[in-house]
């Protein structure tokens, strides 16, 4: 149901979500993200062009990692998501919680700013 | 008008769940983002009741039921016969606890207390039903 493709660009490890993060999928998120915290990634960028839906159990997998990358000094920023995959965060304010921004430039930009 | 989906408890079947959800919606032309949101919450029900009162078993099953009505307001009932398990009765945590004890749970009863006007819990026929109301549009 969830496919997650990794590409590295500028000290930056990509991962793209192609499809649906539910409770049964959330699993290959979290995978995903501690394979590259595990590959030794400070710079994690989230591409969700091709997310198509994310219930709890995927937001869960992003807001457990927060504590960890402020210790760590990891930054990770999400771009590209749907009108209704944004509306997802928003209902629970986690848009103030995480990076968000609107498409790769930005969260580029962002990652630069918040590694300095 | 009413519609019923009968499905193992089987966390594979949530996206059935899903386009059950979604088809029956867009026949009544209700709007993308309250669509989502509806779909979103009847998700989090399920996979919950699944998870919780049914660990998981594909031979146990539930029932969801549609029923709309002409004033707009949609009625969603879950029933099953497993453990009731009623969200009333837990506390959503605040998300700084959450992100501090790095915890993956606790968001998806505050999603559906975000979503639904209303959530009820009652005993019929021998089966427990939740019973979620949302008035949608006008």
């Amino acid at each position: 149901m969830v496919h997650i493709k990794r590409l590295q660009e500028e000290s930056c490890d990509i991962l793209a979500v192609i499809g649906e993060i539910d409770a049964s999928s959330s699993i290959e998120l979290d995978l995903a993200i501690a394979k590259s915290v595990g590959d030794g990634y400070r710079r994690i960028l989230v591409d969700c062009h091709a997310l198509e839906y994310i219930s709890s159990a995927g937001l869960g997998v992003f807001m457990s990692y927060i504590e960890e990358f402020k210790e760590k000094g990891i930054v990770m920023v999400l771009f590209g998501m749907s009108e209704k995959v944004a509306h997802t965060f928003s209902i629970l304010g986690l848009s103030d919680l995480l990076n968000i921004v609107s498409n790769k430039e930005e969260a580029k930009q962002r990652i630069h700013e918040l590694s300095v | 008008m009413s519609y019923q989906y009968n499905i193992g408890c089987s966390l594979a079947n949530l996206k059935g769940i899903r386009d059950f959800i979604r088809k029956t919606l867009q026949v009544h032309a209700v709007p993308d983002v309250e669509l989502s949101a509806i779909v979103l919450a009847l998700d989090e029900m399920c996979s919950n009741l699944m998870i919780h009162a049914h660990h998981c078993n594909p031979d146990h099953s539930l029932t969801l039921k549609i029923h709309t009505q002409e004033n707009h307001i949609f009625v969603f009932e879950i029933m099953d016969d497993g453990e009731m398990f009623d969200i009333n009765q837990f506390h959503s945590p605040e998300l700084g606890n959450i992100v501090h004890e790095k915890r993956k749970g606790g968001l998806g009863i505050r999603l559906v207390k975000s979503i639904m006007d209303n959530i009820e819990y009652v005993h019929e026929g021998g089966k427990n039903v939740c019973r979620l109301t949302k008035k949608i549009g006008a």
